[in-house]
């Protein structure tokens, strides 16, 4: 039975999804979700929606306490949604909700707010994974799984049949030969899968900031292949002149100097390739953020390397160029010369935290 | 339609019921039959967040409620122990997790209320079978679903909730009028410039200046700016301004009938409300008040003791930024019987002015119990603290008012001073601390426009929360909305025309 206050909890909830939605550019701007991740499911703090009244602001307002203290103490500090008349504590003041969103939820509602096509997945069959289905019926099979239901059909069909069955004593006694079991087929799934390769210049003019652009960006990246494959897989690689495949946190946290050779990412990322990804079986995502400040030399062979490498087995190459307050560098400029060519590639200028939402459209608005 | 579980009480509890209610009787508490049930935490939350009632219209706030009860209890914030409606029979709720001195102390707790709700005069006009009349509102808003949708309805709602506290809290107590006045025609005027053109007469060119002299022309132009000023002083309507503004909205605004139903439902269930936000200390001081004389007296085992003193201790815990209405109510009580029964009392003790003397007094008339029956049936918050307030109860409890501090955003203590303190507890009890707020026109500008009156106490309005609900207000009203209040120590008037709002702030005078 549907409670009443079920429903009118569940009318709740999507209202607040709905303002989630609402505002969900505002959410991925300032990454205010991320760190909020649970395993399956982001608690997203939503001022909670209320009703308005007239109602006193804190201007004037005051009220009666109890205790210690001399005139002139401090007692707390006002809130700019309080309840500032103190009235007997009989108000609240507004609150902050946590709503909890699925990513999937979230990956939907992202979907839908960037109109981002579904994507298609290469090498549909390639890689299938196998799944044990409970979907028919043995004669033989542990206790645990015996079919109780169509035992006792058994038995009461064979005591019908032997005469044996007695309306007004109605004792059903299964034998050996009428019990069935539960019994699973092996299934193979058709199962595909992404490789999402991180790269990230990390020499001393890409700041926190910068940072917290790229892994917010990425966070929706994330959520959104995952949504699109049944699993992703993440890799990470940190370089100035030399490369380095790292973990996720120390991707976000590490910082170095020294001069910039992307190039060495490049190769960096050819190699996870070869080792743990064949182009042929994996779904390849690779994005790249940086200031765009290379060594000058460097970029004929990272042009190289990219045409050569990259562009042939990535569903993508994304690469985005994020503002820093030493400047911004040209690297971009030489990758615009290929955007013609190869149309896996795509180019984002990210200026700051307000970018990141028509940054990410541009990425993955292409459905590949 | 159920409209309870009907669960009857288990044995134990049941026997402990009874004691309760007998030691309740033996004290002279008189309160309608009172049933009670047993409820797990989800079901007395669900019960909460509708305000007590089983069957109620749907609406997401209850839903919003109930999903903060439940959360406030699994993170341990909060935990509701009982609860108690205002009808008769009285239907109270108890939580199944008490522990037994938790389920006794509840109960006589809730015979404290039932006494309350049965005589305080303040309650004296709330509808008794409130559970059949909520069930009914239930079924009209329903039906109005079913013929406009969904979420036209909920949007109304939301829009009637908004001001769910225009009310006018004594109007069940005193008739402020015979009748409700007539609509006049809000016919429009011409427009108040006057412009002479319509008192010219047709004239050739060079005619003109002898046909319609300039002179003429402008007197006859004042005149009728005169006039229309006039007319628009006969046209200020309501005559008298009006607190009931929900009342006033019903009968005025251009509604449809659903609408106009919609909004006499949440009207009906502001007021049965009402007087619950009117008399809290009293009310919660009052069972407080009993629970602790019947635990101490006669529900205590031993082994029970220290669940009790840690409840009540809970229960009574005061903090700085808050006023317990438990504790204030219990203290002031228990202070009022203590006066009564020494003789704390009358002018002769009133013009002693030697302290020592006045703490030694007492006369032993004994009539403690007596005078507390009498408050309990009378007052209500305001009148309790402004009768019986006294400056050593003051002292007594360390109580000290605060303040606002505009310029660093903190509350700050602001006095120990009896008087200031006094004062400032009436202000925030003062329409228990909700803006005053009178409909002082609805022909504003002879436009019929509406224009609202904030009783300006001192504190200012939340000023992002007003103008959204004049939006509200607009939705019902359709014309342009405003109100009179003060903004910046300003006398100002905010306005919403449907699409723009505008903030109109006269000088400082």
């Amino acid at each position: 039975m549907v409670r009443r206050i079920d429903r009118d909890q569940q009318r709740f909830e999507k209202i607040i999804k709905g303002k989630v939605r609402q505002q969900l550019r505002k959410y991925i701007n300032h990454g205010e979700m991320i760190g909020r991740k649970g395993r399956e499911t982001v608690s997203i703090p939503v001022p909670n929606i209320e009703i308005p009244h007239f109602q006193h602001g804190e201007k004037g307002s005051g009220g009666v306490g109890q205790g210690e203290g001399e005139v002139g103490q401090p007692i707390g500090r006002g809130k700019s949604d309080g309840d500032g008349q103190g009235q007997a504590g009989n108000e609240k003041g507004q609150h902050i909700r946590e709503v909890e969103l699925t990513l999937e939820e979230l990956a939907d509602m992202l979907g839908e707010a960037l109109e981002l096509p579904r994507i298609e997945p290469k090498g549909d069959d390639a890689l299938t994974s196998k799944k044990d289905r409970y979907t028919s019926v043995s004669p033989t099979g542990p206790d645990s799984l015996r079919h109780f239901k169509r035992t006792y059909k058994r038995a009461l069909k064979r005591m019908i049949a032997t005469n044996n069955y007695d309306p007004k004593d109605p004792l059903i006694i299964p034998t050996k030969d009428d019990e069935r079991f539960r019994s699973w087929k092996t299934v193979s799934e058709p199962h595909t899968n992404a490789a999402v390769i991180y790269m990230m210049d990390v020499s001393g003019s890409m700041t926190d900031v910068q940072k917290e652009i790229v892994r917010t960006e990425a966070f929706w990246i994330d959520t959104w292949l995952k949504r699109q494959y049944n699993g992703i897989e993440r890799r990470y690689i940190v370089h100035d002149a030399v490369a380095h495949e790292v973990d996720e946190d120390t991707f976000y946290r590490v910082r170095e100097s020294g001069g910039t050779r992307i190039s060495s990412a490049y190769r960096a990322a050819d190699h996870i390739i070869k080792r743990d990804f064949p182009p042929s079986l994996w779904n390849i995502y690779c994005f790249q953020f940086s200031d765009g400040d290379n060594w000058g030399e460097d970029n004929t062979e990272c042009i190289e390397n990219l045409k050569e490498n990259i562009f042939p087995i990535c569903n993508l190459f994304c690469y985005g160029q994020v503002r820093s307050p030493y400047g911004s560098g040209d690297f971009i400029k030489e990758l615009r010369k290929f955007e013609e060519e190869f149309d896996n590639l795509i180019l984002s200028e990210i200026d700051d935290k307000e970018a990141i939402y028509g940054s990410i459209k541009t990425f993955l608005g292409t459905g590949k | 339609m159920v409209v309870t579980t009907h669960r009857p009480l288990p044995k134990e509890l049941s026997d402990i019921q009874q004691e309760m209610e007998q030691h309740a009787l033996d004290y002279g508490l008189d309160f309608f039959k009172t049933i009670f049930e047993v409820l797990d935490y989800e079901e007395l939350s669900m019960f909460a967040a509708y305000g007590g009632f089983p069957v109620r219209y749907p609406h997401w706030r209850f839903g919003a409620q109930y999903d903060e009860l439940m959360k406030g209890y699994s993170y341990g914030l909060q935990k509701i122990y009982e609860m108690v409606i205002n009808t008769d029979p009285c239907y109270a709720y108890l939580l199944s997790a008490n522990d037994i001195t938790d389920q006794k102390l509840v109960i006589a707790h809730v015979y404290g209320h039932c006494d309350f709700f049965k005589n305080n005069a303040w309650f004296a006009h709330t509808n008794r079978k409130m559970l059949d009349q909520m069930a009914n509102h239930a079924t009209r808003m329903n039906r109005h679903i079913d013929t406009h949708g969904y979420e036209t309805v909920e949007m109304f709602i939301d829009t009637c909730l908004s001001l769910e506290s225009l009310i006018d809290p004594y109007a069940p107590h005193i008739k402020r009028e015979a009748k409700a006045e007539r609509k006049p025609e809000t016919k429009r005027q011409e427009e108040e410039t006057g412009e002479a053109s319509g008192g010219r007469f047709p004239a050739k060119n060079y005619m003109d200046r002898y046909i319609n002299p300039d002179e003429v022309l402008e007197a006859e132009a004042s005149q009728k700016r005169e006039k229309a000023r006039e007319m628009s002083d006969q046209l200020k309507f309501p005559k008298e301004r009006m607190r009931d503004v929900l009342y006033f909205l019903i009968q005025y605004a251009p509604l449809e009938d659903w609408q106009r139903d919609v909004l006499s439902i949440i009207r009906d269930e502001a007021y049965y409300f009402a007087p619950q936000g009117q008399t809290k200390i009293m009310n919660e001081g009052w069972a407080s008040f009993w629970h602790s004389t019947i635990m101490t007296r006669h529900g205590l085992t031993d082994e029970g003791l220290i669940n009790y003193a840690d409840h009540h201790s809970g229960t009574m815990a005061t903090s700085p930024n808050r006023l317990n209405p438990y504790k204030l109510g219990i203290e002031l009580l228990k202070d009022i019987e203590e006066r009564w029964n020494k003789g704390q009392f009358g002018p002769e003790y009133e013009d002693c002015t030697d302290m020592f003397e006045k703490e030694r007094w007492d006369k032993d008339l004994g009539l403690g119990r007596e005078k507390i029956f009498e408050v309990r049936r009378i007052h209500n918050d305001i009148t309790f603290i402004d009768t019986f307030l006294t400056p050593e109860f003051c002292y007594k409890n360390r109580m000290f008012s605060f303040a606002f501090n505009d310029s660093n955003k903190t509350y700050e203590i602001q006095s120990r001073e009896f008087e200031q303190i006094k004062q400032q507890l009436l202000n925030s009890l003062s329409n228990h601390g909700r803006p005053v707020i009178y409909v002082q026109d609805a022909n504003y500008k002879n436009r019929g426009e509406l224009y609202l009156e904030h009783e300006y106490m001192g504190v200012e309005l939340k000023l992002d929360y007003a103008q959204d609900t004049l939006v509200n207000l607009h939705r019902i009203w359709k014309r342009p909305v405003n109100i009179e209040t003060v903004v910046d120590d300003r006398p100002t008037i905010l306005s919403y025309d449907g699409k723009k709002h505008h903030t109109n702030s006269k000088e400082k005078t």
